[in-house]
């Protein structure tokens, strides 16, 4: 992302982030991430290479670098390059020499210390301590098989992120997405999902279909998704724990756009009308099966969410004549458009934590993804661009992830992740290209 | 639609001067005839198609129509192409078709998908309109997933804004 030259704007974007980060920090917590310049000043953190027995080097290398990378990345840590450590941990239960880690200008360190036990799993501790105080944060012990080694890595790297900032951390999580391949014109599209990080990626679905759109189920290993095989777009619901696919409904004409409410009993979507003209919004009751219809205009309602308590709705309409966003109750009344800025807004997303929408907005032939308040204001852009779409929220609500595709006859989707301040814009490393990103809820 | 973009303006400026241009010349069967296949009244190198066949109906007919941005509605352009695909049809009373509706790639994948079977729904009721029945053809929307057009300007989304006549069985 390209800094804004104009100052206001970076005073403003400054003040903004560090209001988000007072508001993000306990008044109580002991450690500070600090701003200044208008970036995220982010905290050094020490994480001491965990230590070894019973031949589980590897595993301990392992889980010290998922550690480091995820609190990077998070781009509210700095996590302190080993060959500038002056103490070498070499006993997990005895106190490290903090004035050491104080020299370095460490704020807080890990420790930790894994085994491999005969029957092939791993035992995995660790402690996080505030080095300026002394004082112990946090600390666990795992027992794993080593295919979940990551798996204990990235969920010790959620409990450091809450304890340091008093937030729940998002590293145990997935990303389900559409893989791409093949010529622009004829595009293989893949239901595909990997970790958060973009570790272990896996194709749920090659079946030959155009796959978009796949929604993760807040509470479930579920994904609702479409699929355009030689017949219309239709609403399908893929479980990853059973690798069973099912067809949501059978209805007379396309369903397309769907999303799980928060407690995954009900799928939202959009259905074609008879005449073949509009499309409106449609909730299903996933076990009686029954149908509510929500919206009832003449015009394309689609890409509904529902907010966190399943009370209202988002979505984008063109009844005004061109993309708007609105909200509605859950039972379709008090439809209320939201988006008033120049330009047309789409693909709406609520946050988990009912605070923002999420958005793509077009304008002057540019895309950009941004958030608003339920109730339309406060409308702020976090990256702008050719072409950015599709945003999703991690679980906590600090992150967005969407795709965005570039020019060219080598141009494609790609994924990337910003932070709500618009700060600590990375690419999501995938094999390929891919789009259509959707966070799963946390997985512990 | 004071909130329409500038890009848009300029878009749509272009693709009604596009279609002005193919009025003008309308046996130039490149804009509604051959974008993507081979063109020509008379076929190309292959010689000249037999009736009845899809190459006939590609080449001779013209198998496609466009839209302006945001637009389902058939332009005059597209009317007349379709009244020649309905004619076609009816004389050919065998062969079932599939109408494909597309969008350009600069629109969010969702609104694209409706979009685009708008697209599809006014090119197949203007064929039953014109006598050919109902039966006789599906429909199907691509969204923005199948361009034809490949150049991430004007000159190319204005051909991927399109619904295609797709033979799908009785002709060879």
């Amino acid at each position: 992302m390209t800094v804004k030259p104009h100052a206001v704007a970076r005073l403003l974007n400054a003040l903004l982030v560090l209001f988000t980060l007072c508001w993000l920090m306990p008044a109580a917590q002991a450690l500070d991430v600090n701003v200044s310049g208008g970036k995220i000043n982010p905290m050094p953190i020490a994480i001491a290479p965990f230590m070894a027995s019973g031949g589980a080097e590897d595993t301990a290398a392992t889980i010290s670098g998922v550690i480091a990378n995820d609190l990077t990345h998070s781009g509210y840590f700095n996590a302190l390059p080993p060959n500038s450590f002056i103490e070498q941990i070499s006993d997990f239960n005895a106190t490290p020499r903090f004035a050491d880690w104080r020299q370095i200008m460490a704020k807080a360190l890990v420790t930790g210390q894994t085994y491999a036990d005969s029957g092939g799993r791993v035992r995995v501790e660790f402690k996080l301590f505030d080095v300026n105080s002394g004082q112990l944060l946090a600390g666990q012990q795992f027992t794993a098989s080593k295919a979940n080694v990551r798996r204990v890595a990235h969920r010790i790297a959620d409990m450091v992120y809450k304890a340091l900032l008093g937030i729940d951390g998002y590293f145990d999580t997935r990303i389900v997405y559409v893989s791409e391949s093949g010529p622009k014109d004829n595009r293989a599209k893949k239901l595909a999902i990997m970790d958060q990080d973009g570790f272990n990626p896996r194709v749920l679905l090659d079946t030959g279909e155009i796959i978009l759109t796949p929604r993760f189920s807040p509470s479930s290993q579920e994904i609702t998704f479409m699929a355009i095989g030689k017949d219309e777009p239709r609403v399908y619901i893929y479980n990853v724990d059973t690798r069973q696919r099912e067809i949501v409904g059978s209805f007379p004409n396309m369903s397309f756009a769907p999303r799980f409410s928060p407690d995954g009993q009900r799928v939202i979507m959009s259905l074609q009308s008879d005449d073949g003209q509009n499309a409106n919004v449609f909730e299903m009751d996933l076990r009686s099966r029954q149908m509510r219809q929500l919206t009832n205009e003449a015009s394309i309602n689609t890409a509904p969410s529902y907010a966190p308590d399943g009370g209202r709705i988002t979505f984008e309409s063109d009844r005004s004549g061109s993309q708007q966003v609105y909200v509605m109750n859950a039972d379709g009344s008090g439809q209320k458009r939201i988006s008033f800025g120049k330009g047309r807004y789409s693909t709406p997303v609520w946050s988990p934590d009912g605070q923002y929408i999420a958005f793509t907005k077009q304008a002057e032939g540019r895309f950009a993804i941004g958030v608003m308040k339920p109730d339309g204001s406060g409308e702020r852009i976090l990256t702008e661009g050719y072409h950015n779409e599709g945003p999703t929220w991690a679980p906590n609500g600090r992150v967005l992830m969407f795709f965005r595709d570039s020019q060219g006859d080598g141009g494609g989707p790609q994924l990337w992740s910003v932070d709500i301040t618009g700060y600590n814009e990375q690419q999501v490393q995938t094999d390929g290209f891919a789009s259509d990103p959707s966070w799963s809820p946390r997985l512990n | 639609m004071m909130s329409r973009m500038a890009g848009f303006k300029f878009a749509t400026v272009c693709c009604c001067f596009l279609a002005l241009a193919a009025c003008s010349k309308k046996n130039t069967p490149s804009l509604d005839g051959g974008a993507g296949g081979a063109g020509g009244l008379n076929g190309g190198a292959g010689g000249v198609a037999q009736p009845g066949s899809k190459r006939d109906f590609s080449e001779n007919v013209g198998d496609r129509v466009f839209f302006i941005v945001d637009q389902s509605n058939l332009t005059p352009e597209a009317q007349d192409t379709l009244s020649k695909q309905a004619q076609w049809l009816q004389q050919y009373g065998n062969v079932t078709v599939q109408v494909e509706g597309h969008s350009d790639e600069r629109g969010t994948r969702e609104y694209n998908i409706a979009l685009s079977a708008r697209r599809a729904t006014a090119a197949r009721n203007f064929l039953i309109e014109h006598g050919v029945p109902g039966k006789r053809i599906s429909s199907i929307a691509y969204g923005k997933e199948r361009p034809a057009s490949l150049c991430d300007a004007e000159e190319c989304w204005s051909q991927n804004r399109r619904a295609v006549t797709v033979i799908t069985g009785g002709a060879n």
